[in-house]
């Protein structure tokens, strides 16, 4: 509802733009994933709300029932132009469980994950690593580096986490441009693993 | 805009439901979060529609956008966004450019393209 919109052309897409990828941004509260989106994106990041019924968001259920209040959760995204062709979104969310509907959407076609950790509360990673798992959407994992605490070696880490021996293990620092990129560009080739 | 940082407007005095006039959220497969939308050519209409409605299509009227920021920009939660379109898209006055098909997403060529143009752009 902002008029401004209209007239800004960084708002919109360029015409040729054809395809529309999608990464994932996940992570416990507060490890930096709404920092991590905003430092990338082109475009202010964005919110929206996925309203929550117990009936599957069926919204006539809510007829009647006065005064219910739905559960609502945010999802924070931003958004690189990568070609004349190619529009990148990177879609965060938080890794609670009972979130389905949410991470349904978002899982949808998503090209892989970007899983951020912090090294110093590792056992919070645990049910969004469950959940990206049973997605099974592919991952590396972030370790966003805050600055003050000494960073775990890799294959600490590695243990700890349980990863599979060639999950990339990438140290980066969300507000930094280019190291949130390096860790983008990581996932990205891993996912390349993959595929060929 | 930022929904939750404030700069509330009417819409959100008026529950979802009733914008939808009660009708079932589509899923989430005719309009994905980065399904791409925007206004049909020749599209005049507008006087009839509701306020919802008639914000969305001049927020689309400028170009192509993801059906995650349209919800981001309106304010409005991406389920309703979806009833709206589909609605909008049924008679005719938006189009959209559907997303790469899932099972083709994984394909070497989009990640290559990926790659490149994180690359290019901070490298």
């Amino acid at each position: 509802m902002d008029s401004r919109l209209a007239s800004d052309d960084h708002t919109y897409l360029p015409e040729a733009v054809q395809v529309a990828a999608k990464i994932l941004v996940v992570g416990h509260f507060a490890v930096g994933k709404t920092t991590f989106i905003g430092t990338l994106s082109e475009i202010p990041p964005l919110r929206t709300e996925e309203t929550m019924t117990r009936a599957g968001a069926h919204v006539d259920d809510l007829r009647g029932v006065q005064g219910k209040t739905t559960t609502t959760v945010a999802m924070d995204f931003g958004r690189l132009t990568l070609s004349e062709t190619l529009v990148l979104y990177l879609f965060g969310t938080p890794g609670q469980q009972r979130f389905v509907q949410v991470w349904e959407d978002m899982t949808r076609g998503a090209l892989g994950a970007l899983l951020l950790i912090d090294p110093q509360r590792l056992e919070e990673s645990f049910p969004v690593m469950d959940l990206v798992e049973s997605y099974g959407i592919p991952y590396a994992i972030g370790v966003n580096y805050f600055g003050e605490a000494p960073t775990r070696p890799d294959d600490e880490l590695r243990e700890a986490l349980d990863l599979l021996p060639d999950t990339p293990i990438v140290t980066c620092d969300a507000r930094d441009e280019k190291s949130s990129a390096g860790a983008l560009i990581a996932l990205v080739k891993y996912l390349q693993t993959r595929t060929s | 805009m930022r929904a939750g940082d404030g700069g509330h407007d009417s819409v959100d005095l008026v529950r979802p439901y009733v914008i939808t006039n009660g009708q079932d959220l589509p899923k989430g497969d005719e309009f994905e979060l980065v399904t791409l939308v925007t206004v049909a050519a020749g599209n005049a209409r507008q006087a009839q529609l509701d306020p919802e409605r008639r914000a969305l299509l001049e927020l689309c009227s400028g170009g192509y956008l993801s059906v995650a920021e349209i919800a981001g920009h309106i304010g409005l939660p991406i389920g309703v966004i979806r009833v709206l379109l589909s609605d909008l898209a049924g008679s005719g006055q938006i189009i959209t450019r559907n997303p790469v098909p899932a099972a083709q997403l994984t394909d070497i060529q989009v990640l290559q393209e990926v790659l490149d143009g994180l690359q290019t752009r901070f490298g």
